[in-house]
């Protein structure tokens, strides 16, 4: 792909390491995801995807290896490549004494932006995610599919260029799942890019056209979506890269007749 | 069963100690505090054993009673001295009631409070040492004594688990009962005085109380030494009632919340608006700023400090003012002014993870502190100015006014300084969002109150020259050295807080990154 040499990829990631104490969690890890794609990033629990993207988004400072968003080097140009990402992160805690509105009005404040831009997107995006009427409520009395929501409005403010979700789809009720992947599709269609990470893998099958399968902090395989699972399923494919399934319908005991 | 759940217990504790070095320091530490207490009870009853039998009768069931108490209600205050078992996360596993019970009180004994509160116990045998026969029936009774106090922990907090379960009802539950604990110190400094001018009515005190299930296991003992054998039945008959109606009730209480688990009910009122983000100016400074403030009136565990503020002037008032010399009451303002100062020292543990939002949108050190300053300041600095003319107005002494104000906004505006640099700087085991904010992990305090004191040392330090020009204005009677006091305390102090704000603000920025691992590790 010429094109990729010429203009620098969306997020290219190169050698990426990072340790705990005696756990590798994450083992020099390539890869390059390309402009205005929709990147699926798969793995099982503690392949290290979490830790990939916090180092890919600024939060997590690596052992070693480089990040560069839209060809800006992350960890040397803070600032510059955090104005260009959105991050939805799991697991970390929200402001949440805040109403949905205050929260995702603090997110644009804090980005730098003007009150009357943020006013204006956070209606928005309130209406975007169907939150309107829950915009005076405390985040903290929230659902969880509502608060993934609020969440990713928090990430969307800003009107980034690169979107990193980690979980999106985690706990977020059919309809809203649906809504939110027309929104991701309509983001990319205008030229942005997505990464995702997620345990579906039909999901991601569907949604995504490219992936990368992740396992023990290494990158297995990575390309488009129909290249990575070939002739199979998404699914299949992970399970014959990853390994660990188990065949057998379990011990004898755990059958009722 | 019983052994597992109590190996589970001790496997828990195991776990977070060896998960924090400074947490099995804090354990250790306290276990020494509580072995220390136990050698001077033990020295004590010991001591009592060569008393007149009634004086040995009257300090027993007045202790006894009072641990009784202590056991039942400050876990109480602190959402549980043990929830390492929690029954509510036992909920899903078959476990008969029964074996329960027993798992659960004896995990309580075996905790290093209940170790040390049986050992205390079983001393009171001491007492009666010299007619061993009595001596053998106190063994029976404080061990009695010893799991009605664990027990009645129990119960209680079975008990509040049912009442409390909702998020508001629990951080109104948190916050209005620190008032009473706070003065509980004049509480008991007038009672003991009250004791000292009554020390002759003392065993007719305990008279009374070794007639409340409180009191009157502890009572047998000594009903028996000065030769009333029918009391002492009644009084032990009271007492193991006591233990046995407890112990129905927390079985009770818990089929109850195992059947019916405690969970969040949500139950949002909608509010208008931007609130505080409509005030403060649309900058990230203004925006943290408003965000800092919002949470001073909805994080219980910022409304604590707030709550603390008023009780200052009455405390200081009860244990200086109350003979009618009213200048102790000067002291009110520079209290308020390092309590305020200091209350930001732990913000940035308060955020938790919900502060990977200003890492994520990279907002500069700087506005980061300056925000979280200017809310505090907000009502740090008014209040402040506000006790110390009111201070000064209570006692007549108007001539000191110019210089305690130096010295109070001095010390707001250090303790400013430093909270900025510190809380900058270092993550500290502080209560989660939405916690209990009494609730202490084992040992998590430790390490914020030594950096607590030695930030107070550094504070006195830098806020010397003002403090030094105020007294030596009081002193002399020097109108003119008040006023360079309050000119010190000014220029000296901001110029800190710019310094602090500075500092804290670049390492902030810089250790971003290694702030919010150490802060998911609080998680």
């Amino acid at each position: 792909m010429p094109e990729v040499k010429s203009v620098p990829p969306a997020l290219e990631i190169s050698g990426l390491t990072k340790s705990f104490g005696d756990t590798l969690a994450v083992n020099s890890v390539d890869l390059v995801v390309p402009r205005g794609s929709l990147f699926g990033l798969v793995g099982p629990n503690g392949a290290g995807k979490t830790t990939t993207l916090s180092m890919a988004t600024g939060l997590l400072r690596p052992d070693s290896g480089t990040v560069s968003v839209h060809g800006v080097d992350v960890w040397t140009h803070l600032v510059e490549s955090k104005r260009r990402i959105g991050v939805l992160t799991d697991g970390v805690r929200l402001f949440d004494r805040l109403t949905g509105l205050q929260l995702v009005t603090y997110a644009g404040l804090l980005s730098g932006m003007e009150r009357a831009v943020v006013a204006e997107r956070a209606a928005d995006l309130l209406e975007l995610f169907d939150l309107e009427a829950a915009s005076g409520t405390l985040v903290v009395d929230y659902s969880a599919g509502m608060t993934k929501k609020i969440a990713l409005a928090c990430a969307l403010i800003h009107a980034p260029e690169v979107l990193v979700l980690d979980e999106p789809f985690e706990s977020v009720d059919p309809v809203s799942g649906a809504n939110i992947r027309n929104i991701l599709h309509g983001f990319v269609e205008s030229g942005g890019t997505v990464i995702v990470s997620s345990h579906a893998m039909d999901l991601v099958q569907r949604m995504c056209d490219h992936v990368a399968v992740i396992a023990d902090g290494r990158v297995l395989a990575s390309g488009t979506t129909d290249e990575v699972r070939g002739s199979s399923t998404l699914e299949d494919r992970f399970v014959e890269l990853v390994g660990g399934r188990r065949h057998g319908k379990g011990p004898e005991w755990l059958r009722i007749s | 069963m019983v052994a597992h759940l109590v190996r589970l217990r001790f496997r828990l504790l195991a776990n977070a100690l060896s998960r924090s070095p400074w947490q099995a320091v804090a354990v250790i530490l306290g276990t020494m505090y509580g072995l220390f207490m136990l050698v001077l009870a033990v020295a004590g009853l010991f001591t009592l054993s060569f008393a007149s039998d009634t004086a040995g009768r009257t300090v027993v069931v007045l202790g006894g009673a009072a641990l009784i108490v202590g056991w039942t209600v400050l876990p109480l205050l602190s959402s549980g001295i043990d929830e390492t078992v929690d029954p509510a996360k036992l909920a899903t596993i078959p476990i008969p009631i029964n074996t329960l019970i027993l798992a659960l009180a004896v995990s309580g004994v075996l905790g290093v409070p209940g170790i040390i509160t049986t050992l205390a116990t079983l001393a009171t045998s001491l007492v009666w040492w010299q007619t061993p026969l009595i001596g053998v029936v106190a063994v029976f009774c404080g061990t009695i004594g010893a799991l009605t106090c664990i027990v009645g922990s129990r119960m209680l907090a079975a008990l509040t688990v049912q009442v409390f379960s909702g998020r508001r009802a629990r951080e109104a539950k948190a916050v209005f009962i620190l008032i009473p604990l706070i003065l509980l110190g004049p509480a008991i400094l007038g009672v003991s005085s009250l004791f000292r001018e009554l020390s002759t009515v003392l065993p007719a005190i305990a008279e009374a109380i070794a007639w409340t299930p409180l009191g009157a296991i502890w009572a047998v003992p000594g009903d028996l030494a000065l030769g009333n054998p029918g009391a002492a039945a009644l009084h032990a008959v009271i007492g193991v009632g006591t233990l046995a109606g407890s112990t129905l009730v927390w079985r009770l209480a818990l089929d109850r919340a195992l059947e019916r688990p405690a969970t969040s009910t949500s139950v949002g009122s909608a509010q208008r608006g931007l609130g505080w983000f409509r005030v403060f100016p649309g900058t990230p400074t203004g925006a943290v700023a408003a965000r800092a403030l919002t949470y001073w009136f909805r994080d219980p565990r910022y409304a604590l400090s707030l709550i603390s503020v008023p009780l200052v002037p009455a405390l200081v008032f009860f244990y200086t003012g109350a003979s009618g010399d009213l200048t102790g009451l000067l002291f009110v303002g520079p209290v308020v002014a390092v309590l305020l100062g200091m209350s930001i020292y732990t913000d940035v543990s308060y955020d938790n993870t919900a502060f990977s939002l200003h890492l994520q949108t990279a907002v500069s050190g700087r506005a980061d502190r300056w925000g979280r300053v200017i809310a505090v300041s907000v009502f740090a600095a008014p209040t402040t100015i506000a006790l110390a003319v009111a201070s000064v107005w209570a006692s007549g002494s108007w001539d000191r006014l110019v210089g305690l104000l130096g010295v109070s906004l001095g010390l707001l505006l250090t303790g400013l300084a430093l909270s900025s640099l510190v809380s900058g700087r270092f993550a500290f085991s502080v209560p989660t969002p939405g916690d209990n904010p009494l609730k202490s992990r084992p040992g998590g305090g430790f390490t914020l109150m030594l950096s607590m004191f030695a930030s107070w040392t550094v504070l006195a330090v830098l806020t010397l020259p003002e403090m030094l020009l105020a007294l030596i204005g009081f002193a002399t009677d020097s109108a003119f050295l008040g006023w360079l006091a309050l000119g010190t305390g000014l220029i000296l102090g901001s110029a800190l807080l710019i310094v602090g704000v500075r500092v804290g603000g670049a390492l902030l920025e810089n250790r971003g990154p290694e702030m919010l691992v150490q802060l998911q590790r609080q998680k």
